[in-house]
């Protein structure tokens, strides 16, 4: 058996306040009580390890933090930096065009515009539009699973699903979904300890965008990419390498967070047949219950960059230091929410912030909800009394984005 | 009952016009205005304080009407 808690050097994990280690098995498990313990004792800890970071678990401190732009910078977000290679990349393209996928990548004043472009595709009323084709979505991976016993609820279903809503949104094909999640997977969660996979997924994503960029200019559309090469921000044309770094977020930051919370939500129902249950008679608790496993099983943590010194509980930030914006460890805080380590299906009061806080709140919330919503429902409704068929084949993925990556459920009772 | 939202604390969460979309209105950037002058109908206090606690911004709040 491998030890897992050891670093990548092969060093254990003594102290959690000094060294912490977010790519261990077992925070990725269950990384609550390391959270709760570091509230208390030390609530802006700090490792060296990947990097070197520094990590809040207040709420009122993430708060706080989210709130100082830019002073906190959004230039570099990955909870591990990209390595030497793609640093130099990276910093080539900057000073050739300015900026790499804003609105996430950006800071004030140059945040808004880009986020005010996106926006309108994310509104509730936009997003009402995309239900009847998530419905369709939903149904036909179900169908697929009609004459089963078992299936992998995240695998064959909760991976499937925000795949094709985005390729529909952005107007590419979705029946290359499978490659959009690999690549997603590859840049966000595989590539994150393996520089040359990242790499490499960058690039296969930017370059299925500029062939998108050529084919609309050709044959403009009604399209997301068909608008962005038609839109100006201050009086000036986007250039294809921004709308290519807008795709790529686009196409990115929807499939790992929803598919995960997708999952989440399985695999918490499959484990908990009192809340199961309690779903199937009450289905119009759907909506509640949803923000309450967004906040228990939040799936994103993001980073960001000193850029002033800046002193919180004693830890003292300098310039070029990380940061992580750790949302998930905010939302499980005694302070702001009553029994945060239970999972409560009916919470009313939810002031969580898993999907930021802040000018960088997620664009596509709307979105997320929606999935999560007729995803569930869906799902309820065709297997009432699914359950989890053995917790040895769950696994879990962490750093920027958890969740539950197997699944394996018996369908019926 | 009488709530403002703050414009300037308000980022589009969208939470209180998912909670009552009878109370509030969003534009297409997600931004969130009370509806009636902010002035809550009889009977839906409990729901207007449920988009108080709710909201991520805290940009929500009681007013003196
Ligand atoms: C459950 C699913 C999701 C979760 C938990 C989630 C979470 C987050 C979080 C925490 C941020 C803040 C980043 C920061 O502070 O640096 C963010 C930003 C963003 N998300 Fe999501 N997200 C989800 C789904 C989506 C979807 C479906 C889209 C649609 C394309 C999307 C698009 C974006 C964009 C464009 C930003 C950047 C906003 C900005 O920088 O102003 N997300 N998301
Ligand atoms: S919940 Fe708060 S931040 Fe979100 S739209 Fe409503 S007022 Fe604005």
């Amino acid at each position: 058996m491998t030890d897992t808690s050891k670093n990548e050097n092969g060093c254990p994990v003594h102290d959690w306040a000094t060294d912490y280690d977010v790519m261990d098995e077992g925070y990725t498990r269950n990384p609550a009580p390391i959270w709760a313990e570091l509230r208390q004792k030390c609530p802006v800890a700090h490792t060296t390890r990947w990097g070197g970071s520094w990590m809040p678990t207040r709420y009122a401190d993430i708060q706080e933090m989210a709130n100082m732009v830019p002073t906190l910078s959004s230039r570099a977000i990955s909870v591990i930096p990209p390595d030497p290679v793609l640093r130099e990349e990276l910093i080539a393209e900057l000073k050739a065009y300015g900026t790499e996928s804003p609105p996430i990548t950006s800071d004030p004043p140059e945040h808004s515009p880009y986020k005010r472009l996106i926006l309108p595709f994310f509104s509730p009323r936009a997003v009402a539009g995309y239900a009847a084709m998530t419905e369709e979505i939903c149904r036909g991976l179900l169908d697929e699973l009609k004459d089963r016993d078992t299936a992998d609820a995240a695998v064959e279903y909760a991976q499937q699903i925000p795949p094709r809503v985005i390729a529909y949104i952005l107007g590419i094909d979705m029946g290359r979904a499978a490659e959009f999640t690999q690549w997603t997977q590859e840049l966000l969660e595989l590539g994150q300890t393996d520089p040359e996979l990242r790499r490499a997924a960058r690039t296969k994503i930017r370059t299925f965008f500029f062939d998108q960029i050529e084919h609309r200019k050709q044959n403009p559309g009604h399209d997301v990419i068909s608008l962005l090469l038609d839109a100006e921000v201050e009086g000036r044309r986007l250039s294809d390498h921004t709308v290519a770094g807008i795709c790529n977020l686009l196409l990115v930051a929807g499939i790992d967070t929803t598919w995960s919370s997708i999952g989440s939500a399985l695999y918490h129902f499959a484990t908990h047949p009192e809340d199961r249950k309690r779903l199937v008679a009450e289905p119009d608790l759907l909506p509640v219950a949803v923000e309450e496993v967004l906040r228990y099983y939040s799936p994103v943590t993001m980073a960001r960059k000193v850029t002033a010194e800046v002193c919180m509980h004693g830890a003292e930030m300098k310039p070029g230091d990380k940061l992580l914006m750790t949302f998930p460890a905010a939302n499980r805080d005694p302070e702001v929410f009553e029994r945060p380590d239970e999972f409560v299906i009916d919470r009313q009061q939810n002031r969580h912030i898993a999907f930021g806080t802040g000018i960088h709140r997620c664009a596509g919330s709307n979105l997320a909800r929606m999935e999560l919503l007729v995803g569930l429902r869906l799902w309820f409704e065709r297997f009432p009394d699914f359950s989890l068929a053995g917790e040895e084949g769950v696994t879990w993925a962490g750093g920027q984005v958890r969740g539950p990556r197997n699944v394996p459920v018996r369908l019926s009772a | 009952m009488r709530i403002r939202v703050n414009p300037n604390l308000c980022q589009g969460h969208n939470r209180c016009f998912s909670l009552a979309p009878e109370l509030f209105e969003v534009d297409e950037f997600g931004l969130a205005t009370a509806l009636n002058d902010g002035r809550v109908p009889a009977g839906m206090e409990e729901k207007a304080q449920l988009c108080i606690d709710n909201c991520p911004e805290f940009a929500i709040s009681e007013i003196e009407d």
